[in-house]
């Protein structure tokens, strides 16, 4: 008798928890899938013209164009990565720094190739590291800053080219061409820095922003050194 | 170094009487506070942990190397595996670098600033920094050498950093592994008191070359001279960390074979340094020889 009185009473005890319990978790579950359906309606990009949707992402990359030009502390470009940005600038950069200089391949630019090369790799070496060392910034983050940074050198290589076409040359062009060069690659680092420094802890800062430093140091160094090459073509040839 | 730390200690020493002195003056003499304010300002990366790591003994060391092996339990194929390479702070690595170039008779330089945290963050960039260095100032130095010669013709020379890259990169990872491979043989058949992982050997590598960047630097200046005493300074230094730094390892081993591994390890540093010297700075011959040619084959193109 007494065993079967034990038995009943958790029994009805299992019975009624159940019932109160029953009543609370249906209502979360209602709402949420409610939710969710009506933010992908709304943000359904299916049937709009094919012009809005390019010109949208052009408009993304412009923006962040001018986040770089106008460095301030502000998550825009880390936010919504793209790499559409950084393509546009190295394919502009490595054709560019081609130029004329197919005649001498074995010693003279760098080819395309080359240039296409050191910007993808070095990116992802530079980002790789700040990943190792403990940075809190997602991959594709760092390499999209990394690469909408190189624009002031972009800017810089276009400056370089039209004062090579006014036929600018000698030490005086040499000059006004390193300040610019030196100038935008200040820019780059300032710029970068701005984005990727506060992802790293603060001891590890320097040893964070120092590959980036000879990245961009890299580039510059390959944007002075072509002009020049082709500077003294033109009396050679 | 030596005084640079006696210096710590004793500021240290000051500060933890003053307090111990009175405990409740948290903030008696303003002096004192804007002064500790400042030194922990000047020194943003001092963690209290490293201190530890440089005021302590042989008991840190110990428990250094306990944590050393509980981190690196990650399987190899996750990230945090290979964080643990680059488990260093600036001034951890600014403090391995000094240590490079002033390295001390007697001391070891692994046991020293290594300490069972071997990284790989020094040797990958200061590697890089050398390829860069040696590329950019090697065509540098050309092209002041030709200053004013109608003929030369200027060319960034971009094959030259592959080519550095190559050698440099070969140096800094191969010379160790094969070290590491046959210290490890001879470890066992000759029991040695010092030991040293792979990655400390990459790790003393990588730093010992550090002193060729500013030796890079300088070897624009267009004199003969002045540059091959710097090379003989920078290998002076190199070598002798390399050397402080084996020694002990091959020491209790046979005599011959002890002197053959140290000499082999020099050997390898000056030809690297030599070779570097001449490949990338002595263009007096080479560069001629290769401008006459591209005059030729223009030449034959144009004829053609």
């Amino acid at each position: 008798m007494a065993e079967a009185e034990e038995s009943s009473k958790p029994l009805f005890a299992g019975l009624s928890d159940v019932s109160i319990s029953e009543d609370i978790p249906v209502e979360g579950e209602i709402t949420v899938p409610v939710g969710t359906q009506s933010q992908d309606e709304d943000s359904s990009t299916l049937d709009e013209p094919v012009k809005e949707t390019i010109m949208r992402d052009l408009k993304a990359i412009g923006k962040k164009f001018v986040h770089v030009m106008y460095p301030r502390k502000s998550s825009a470009l880390l936010r919504d990565w793209d790499l559409w940005g950084p393509l546009i600038l190295c394919v502009t950069l490595a054709l560019m720094l081609q130029g004329e200089s197919a005649d001498s391949k074995e010693e003279g630019a760098p080819q395309f190739a080359e240039v296409f090369v050191i910007i993808w790799f070095g990116a992802v070496i530079v980002t790789l590291n700040s990943k190792l060392l403990g940075g809190t910034i997602s991959f594709f983050q760092s390499l999209c800053v990394l690469g909408y940074c190189i624009l002031p050198l972009t800017v810089a290589l276009l400056v370089c080219r039209l004062m090579m076409l006014h036929g600018d040359s000698g030490l005086v062009g040499f000059i006004v061409r390193l300040v610019v060069v030196t100038a935008m690659f200040a820019w780059s680092m300032f710029a970068s820095t701005a984005f990727l420094a506060d992802s790293q802890p603060p001891n590890r800062k320097a040893l964070a922003v120092y590959p980036i430093f000879l990245f961009y140091f890299v580039i510059s160094w390959m944007i002075l050194t072509f002009t020049a090459g082709t500077k003294e073509k033109p009396g050679k040839n | 170094m030596a005084t640079a730390d006696d210096l710590k200690f004793q500021e240290f020493d000051n500060a933890a009487n003053l307090l111990a002195a009175n405990p409740e003056a948290t903030t008696i003499s303003i002096d004192d506070a804007s002064e500790k304010a400042k030194n922990q300002r000047g020194r943003p990366g001092a963690s209290s942990r490293q201190e530890e790591d440089e005021l302590l003994g042989n008991d840190d060391s110990d428990k250094t190397e306990l944590l050393g092996g509980q981190k690196k339990s990650a399987p190899f194929w996750t990230f945090e595996y290979y964080q643990t390479f680059f488990d260093v702070d600036t001034l951890q690595v600014l403090d391995r670098i000094k240590g490079s170039i002033l390295p001390i008779p007697g001391k070891n330089f692994v046991r020293l600033y290594i300490r069972s945290n071997p990284d790989l963050y020094g040797p990958f960039w200061i590697c890089a920094t050398l390829v860069f260095a040696v590329a950019i100032s090697g065509n540098f130095s050309n092209f002041i050498k030709h200053q004013g010669d109608p003929n030369y013709h200027y060319v960034p020379e971009f094959r030259k950093v592959s080519i550095a890259a190559t050698a440099i990169y070969a140096y800094a990872w191969l010379v160790p592994l094969a070290l590491w491979g046959f210290l490890m043989w001879r470890n066992s058949k000759v029991m040695n008191i010092v030991s040293y992982s792979f990655l400390e050997i990459v790790c003393v590598y990588g730093y010992s070359l550090f002193i060729y960047i500013p030796t890079a630097v300088l070897w624009i200046i267009p004199l003969d001279v002045v540059q091959w005493v710097v090379v003989v300074l920078a290998m002076c230094l190199s070598g002798s960390v390399l050397v402080l730094t084996f020694w002990p390892a091959v020491r209790d081993d046979n005599r011959k074979i002890a002197v053959a591994t140290i000499a082999a390890i020099v050997l390898l540093d000056i030809l690297l340094a030599v070779g570097c010297r001449v490949y990338f700075y002595d263009p007096l011959e080479s560069n001629d020889i290769k401008t006459t040619i591209l005059n030729d084959t223009k030449m034959v193109t144009k004829t053609h």
